[in-house]
């Protein structure tokens, strides 16, 4: 490739990277640097107080060792796969599929209407729909204990996380019914109804003559839904990780780790596991993704 | 084996189009119908009313002698192929085949061996394992048309069966869809909005405009004898010619030519005078003209006579006798050929 062929509008290399600048250095000032430093004290003995905040030693890998080793850890990662699974890639991804399905042959207007309200749990912040969760759920005449007769409930100690996976369904399903309902105009209407003429039921209509066309963004919707799930910070506004840490899920020990006990270096060094899994994760839904190409 | 019976059907759209009009009509059973019409006419629509893709407002819908108007589609014993031919891409053209016994259940090799038998049938033995995306558009039509038979519903419907060929491929899969018609005897509907291809193809034709139809007939009734201006226009490769006239003591007077004895027309009354280019001849008297524009057909050539008061009438000439640009020329209808429209409202009067 000749030189003229990359370089369109004629800056050469140094002028280009100019206008590159400004972006790099807020990547890198905000993620890259963050990260870095992240990955710096998960290897030091970092506190938030005392001599190790002051001079912190570098202490190889036992702070994962550690992780790897405290049950806190494997419980915190046995929670938040469960917390993933059956709120993200189970309940939200059913529901907002079976929500755009069933909205198709819907007015539009009611269409949009219910679009509309599913979309509000999404757009409202956090610290909002948590303190309106809290109120639900409360022991203190809490809406749900009223409605199933039985007030004195403390559902959030009873039942932490179901009470976390209902919650979360119901704050992310917004973003799986607008991506499914996208996803869905985008299915020939003619293989839909070749189904319903060959006398398909509403089951093999959808496995036939739908998911085919929709696969893709299936993987695409189940591997952000469950990484922004994983890594999702909301369940420590209702329940801080209680009781006897039985909801304590990936960030809220990392939060508790380094915030309440004043381990910075050992929260990195969870984090960094965190981002690992993660990884993991996103590549297998890669991997299945190309499979389809 | 069925005939449809189509009674004071109405469809309309949320939107409020009536797409179809209170529309009667009767398919004979193992007949090859077309539905004709313009874009927007209601043909599709009509088509999918029959399928119960769209539910009837009004009406009632009959195949052999069970009323469908309220079942679902797929309990209507009615196979469709839509234009696009909506194979499912990710199984093969077996599995697209056997795809009406999945789903009711039938054992995988019952499946297999519905689909290899239906496929042979349609010389598609060679085929059964390649997916959609690996065949050409006749095969990918074929494989469409052999879904739609393993159904063994009473009613076959096609939705512009050829639309989506090209022009060589389209020709042979037309003469192959009506022979399969032919020898299999099912009732077949299917849209199109190619005359050429309605003609060829249909036992009989209605030709469709706003949801109703305008005329109803064989292939040789519609081309012959269109029972309006709005068919007169629609049928035929090259444009019939619609000129203005008027009726002078019992003889119709047409650019400047006096034409047919119309003995039972009052004098002064207007008529539109229809021929077909192909109808018209060379003679030593009757409409006169300028030879202003020859378009050549291949075997024949369509000649346009720029007449008095500016009328344009065409008619085809074999190609050998392409005449010189300016010369005059006068031209007759052969006999029984020429159609006289009313005026006012363009019903077929008489024909001459």
């Amino acid at each position: 490739m000749r030189a003229a062929d990359r370089d369109a509008a004629g800056l050469g290399p140094v002028r280009a990277f100019g206008f590159l600048a400004p972006a790099l250095v807020l990547i890198g000032v905000f993620l890259v640097f963050p990260a870095l430093w992240t990955l710096y004290i998960g290897i030091t003995d970092y506190q938030l107080t005392g001599p190790a905040a002051v001079q912190p030693q570098v202490v190889g890998a036992e702070n994962f060792r550690t992780a790897l080793a405290d049950p806190l850890f494997g419980n915190s990662v046995r929670l938040t796969a469960l917390y993933a699974l059956c709120s993200a890639v189970i309940g939200q991804n059913v529901l907002g599929f079976a929500l755009a399905w069933l909205l198709r042959p819907v007015r539009p207007g009611l269409r949009r209407a219910v679009e509309g309200l599913v979309l509000l749990a999404w757009v409202l912040p956090g610290p909002v729909v948590a303190y309106l969760w809290f109120a639900v759920l409360s022991r203190d005449g809490g809406t749900l204990g009223l409605l199933l007769d039985r007030p004195a409930t403390a559902w959030l100690v009873e039942y932490p996380m179901a009470s976390l996976v209902v919650f979360n369904i119901w704050r992310g399903t917004a973003f799986s019914l607008l991506l499914y309902t996208s996803a869905l105009a985008a299915v020939p209407p003619s293989q839909v109804e070749t189904a319903r003429l060959l006398g398909a039921n509403g089951w093999q209509t959808v496995r036939d003559a739908v998911f085919p066309h929709i696969r893709g963004h299936v993987l695409t919707n189940t591997l952000l839904i469950s990484l922004w799930t994983a890594n999702d910070f909301t369940p420590f506004l209702l329940t801080a990780g209680g009781p006897n840490h039985e909801s304590e899920v990936l960030p809220v020990l990392i939060y508790r780790q380094a915030l309440e006990s004043g381990q910075l270096g050992y929260a990195s060094a969870i984090s960094l596991l965190l981002l690992v899994g993660n990884l993991l994760v996103a590549l297998v839904y890669l991997r299945l993704l190309r499979r389809r190409a | 084996m069925a005939a449809i019976d189509i009674a004071g059907v109405s469809t309309t759209y949320p939107n409020g189009v009536r797409a179809v009009d209170g529309l009667d009509l009767r398919v004979a059973d193992g007949e090859l119908f077309a539905l004709l019409g313009p874009s927007g006419c209601g043909k599709t629509t009509l088509l999918r009313t029959i399928a119960g893709l769209e539910p009837a407002a009004e009406g009632s819908v009959t195949i052999g002698s069970r009323d469908v108007t309220r079942l679902p589609p797929g309990a209507r014993g009615v196979a469709m192929v839509f234009q696009d031919y909506a194979l499912f891409p990710h199984m093969t053209v077996a599995e697209n085949v056997g795809y009406p016994l999945r789903v009711r259940r039938a054992p995988r090799e019952v499946q297999r061996s519905t689909a290899e038998r239906v496929a042979s049938g349609l010389s598609l033995s060679e085929l059964l394992d390649r997916r959609p995306g690996q065949l050409s558009g006749g095969q990918q039509q074929r494989a469409a048309l052999a879904r739609a038979l393993a159904v063994e519903a009473d009613v076959l419907l096609l939705d512009e069966p050829l639309s989506n060929l090209d022009a060589r491929l389209r020709l042979e899969a037309r003469t192959f869809l009506k022979r399969l018609q032919h020898d299999l005897g099912l009732t077949t509907v299917f849209v199109t909005h190619d005359q050429a291809e309605a003609l060829a193809l249909a036992d009989r034709i209605a030709v469709m405009e706003a949801g109703r139809v305008r005329q109803l007939g064989t292939p040789r009734e519609v081309f012959q004898r269109p029972s309006d201006t709005f068919v007169a226009n629609f049928i035929g490769s090259t444009p019939m010619n619609l000129l203005d006239a008027v009726v002078r003591d019992g003889h119709v007077e047409c650019a400047g030519a006096r034409l047919a004895r119309v003995p039972h027309l009052a004098s002064g009354t207007g008529v539109i005078v229809g021929v077909r280019p192909e109808y018209l001849r060379v003679d030593e008297h009757g409409i006169t003209g300028r030879v202003s524009i020859v378009e050549n057909l291949g075997v024949t050539s369509l000649v346009t006579l720029e007449c008095a008061g500016g009328a344009l009438v065409s008619l085809t000439v074999p190609e050998q006798d392409e005449p010189a640009l300016g010369r005059s020329m006068a031209v007759t209808a052969a006999p029984g050929r020429l159609l006289l429209y009313a005026a006012e409202d363009g019903r077929l009067l008489d024909s001459r």
